[in-house]
């Protein structure tokens, strides 16, 4: 294939993923851009196919390659549960930085394979500032997403980790990163050096992509997710200076300026700033504020109490958080709400753009449970129909609900927006304990006149609560 | 010969800047007009997407020493095909993962009635 051709298919490849992202903008026309992705995909990998030499060996180990992954790919994506979605989403972020220090890797091996050599075989300090950037982004992804999943799957404490002096040593890391990119080009990419060089820069990012998630606590992983999705588009656009490839140059930069979007969405939901997530350590000073020593009391409620309430209710909003998707309630709450509709009484769903541990998160739940889009709410277009309503659910939720963000300035979360569940005829907690949130804050609410609390796993009440109905 | 080329013609380079800059404004619209309630979605699929540097990785499987080259030369080609290898793996897992995953929370958004 000629390369005038091949570089016109890479383009309607990166059209085509632009349209599948467009297509995002409505449920309804969500799955034909999902199909434009697919395509864009297939176009691009074709016509690179197209384009090399290929002789028995190479096709074996292209097909394999892609039968193996694919089939581990398309084998995760039919068996992860919905609620395991944000590990998922690490674990492929985690992916694509490593696949992108490879790629970048044999750019510098054999940049004679990509063309984009000199004469002599050496590379220009321009190609190879492109490539250090690729592969520490990639490498920055990698690590830090393997720290994110770790943090998300449980299999870490989503406690911040704060080492002493570590923004001192992320300086210096970065600092040395600089460093080896100018010894690298001072190599011109030739030789045993050069690799070496490579290889340094790439643990320097590795070690790097872990100290800048272990300090943040998991109140703010859906900006550590959205980050990290961020940095992998990054990535692959750098690569596609390097590789001198259109459709990966226009795939980094929607995937990059994705991440950075979603990334800027939820810490507007957190009212925090980038910088302050990144420094990292929240929730870890908040929680000794908690007592005061005032004694309060609670109004402790059994299910009975609840069907009896919300069945004489005209409208009840739904507040659905992180321990909604703990406790697998998803699909016990949907037949609540329909035994409630038979009642006669309104139904509708309230999400706050931080709800869960990825943006979007309790929308994809309530959507398995079957829940109509339609009947589920952004913060801004319901928070105001909260006075109308006679039962505020929130099950799950805290902080997300917490007064002192809107009336106690010495309070961490200020200034969050938060749904204003308050104004409800009651307010109903689905919690397992009286225990502070996520951020380690305790919420007012709960002690208020018209708060029932329901203490008990999520799945059990409302199935208890279902039973009562 | 270097200076008069760039004096005459424009390094090829800015052309990329060019298309990654615009790039850039494209998913800035595009994305805003995504709607939230698709955001975990719109996460997936551009982890599939972001696979496109699958591109890369056949480009390094498939590299082949010119015949007669040194034997360094042969090894690091060796060592490109291998991680050309490894990354169409990684890349594929994620192609299909992302764009199958994304089917099957698409497929679960539904309207009322």
């Amino acid at each position: 294939m000629s390369a005038n051709l091949a570089a016109v298919l890479y383009l309607v490849s990166g059209v085509l993923f632009i349209m599948a992202l467009r297509g995002l903008s409505s449920p309804a026309s969500a799955r034909q851009g999902n199909l434009y992705g697919m395509v864009g995909m297939a176009i691009a990998i074709i016509t690179t196919l197209l384009s090399i030499r290929f002789d028995f060996g190479t096709m074996a180990m292209v097909l394999g390659g892609l039968a193996l992954g694919g089939t581990a790919g398309a084998v995760i994506a039919r068996r992860i549960a919905m609620t395991a979605m944000p590990q998922l989403v690490a674990a492929f972020h985690s992916l694509v930085g490593l696949a992108a220090v490879f790629v970048a890797a044999a750019a510098l091996y054999a940049p004679e394979a990509f063309g984009i050599n000199n004469a002599d075989g050496s590379l220009h300090m321009q190609s190879l500032v492109e490539l250090s950037l690729g592969v520490f982004i990639g490498a920055v992804t990698f690590s830090g997403s393997v720290i994110a999943f770790a943090k998300l799957n449980g299999n870490m404490s989503g406690a911040p980790i704060l080492l002493p002096m570590r923004h001192i040593i992320n300086l210096a890391l970065v600092g040395g990163a600089v460093v080896l990119v100018f010894m690298l080009g001072g190599t011109h990419g030739v030789g045993a050096n050069a690799q070496s060089i490579f290889w340094i820069l790439t643990l320097v990012a590795l070690v790097f992509g872990v100290l800048l998630i272990i300090p943040i606590g998991g109140a703010d992983m859906p900006v550590v997710v959205s980050m990290l999705n961020s940095y992998s588009g990054w990535a692959a656009a750098a690569l596609g200076f390097t590789l001198e490839n259109t459709a990966l140059l226009i795939t980094g930069a929607l995937v990059g300026s994705s991440g950075a979007i979603l990334s800027y969405i939820m810490c507007k939901g957190m009212n925090r700033s980038f910088i302050s997530v990144i420094m990292g350590g929240f929730g870890e000073t908040a929680a000794a504020a908690t007592d005061d020593g005032i004694e309060r009391t609670v109004k402790r409620g059994a299910a009975d109490d609840a069907a009896f309430i919300m069945k004489n209710a005209g409208k009840v909003i739904i507040v659905p958080g992180y321990g909604m998707a703990v406790a697998q309630a998803q699909h016990a709450l949907k037949e609540m709400a329909n035994l409630l509709k038979e009642e006669g009484v309104e139904v509708k769903y309230a999400i706050h753009p931080v709800a869960g541990r990825m943006p979007g998160h309790m929308n994809v739940l309530l959507a398995e449970a079957d829940v109509p889009y339609d009947d589920v709410f952004e913060l801004e277009d319901i928070n105001t129909e909260f006075g109308t309503a006679d039962v505020a659910f929130v099950i799950g939720a805290n902080d997300v609900t917490n007064p002192a963000a809107e009336d106690d300035p010495t309070s961490p979360i200020y200034g969050m927006p938060v749904l204003n569940v308050w104004n409800a005829g009651t307010v109903m907690f689905i919690k397992r304990s009286l225990g502070a949130g996520y951020a380690g804050i305790e919420n007012p609410l709960f002690f208020r006149d018209n708060t029932m609390m329901l203490l008990m796993d999520a799945k059990k009440m409302v199935e208890e609560i279902n039973k009562a109905l | 010969m270097l200076a008069i080329a760039s004096a005459l013609s424009v390094d090829p380079f800015v052309f990329r800047l060019a298309i990654f800059t615009l790039a850039c404004f494209v998913g800035y619209f595009v994305v805003w007009s995504v709607t939230p309630a698709l955001h975990t979605p719109l996460m997936a699929v551009t982890n599939a997407i972001s696979s496109v540097i699958i591109v890369g990785a056949l480009i390094a499987a498939s590299a082949h020493a010119f015949i007669g080259s040194d034997e360094s030369v042969k090894a690091a080609f060796g060592m490109t095909r291998l991680f050309g290898f490894i990354a169409i793996v990684l890349a594929s897992v994620n192609i299909f993962g992302g764009f199958l995953v994304t089917q099957r929370m698409l497929a679960m958004y539904k309207k009322k009635g």
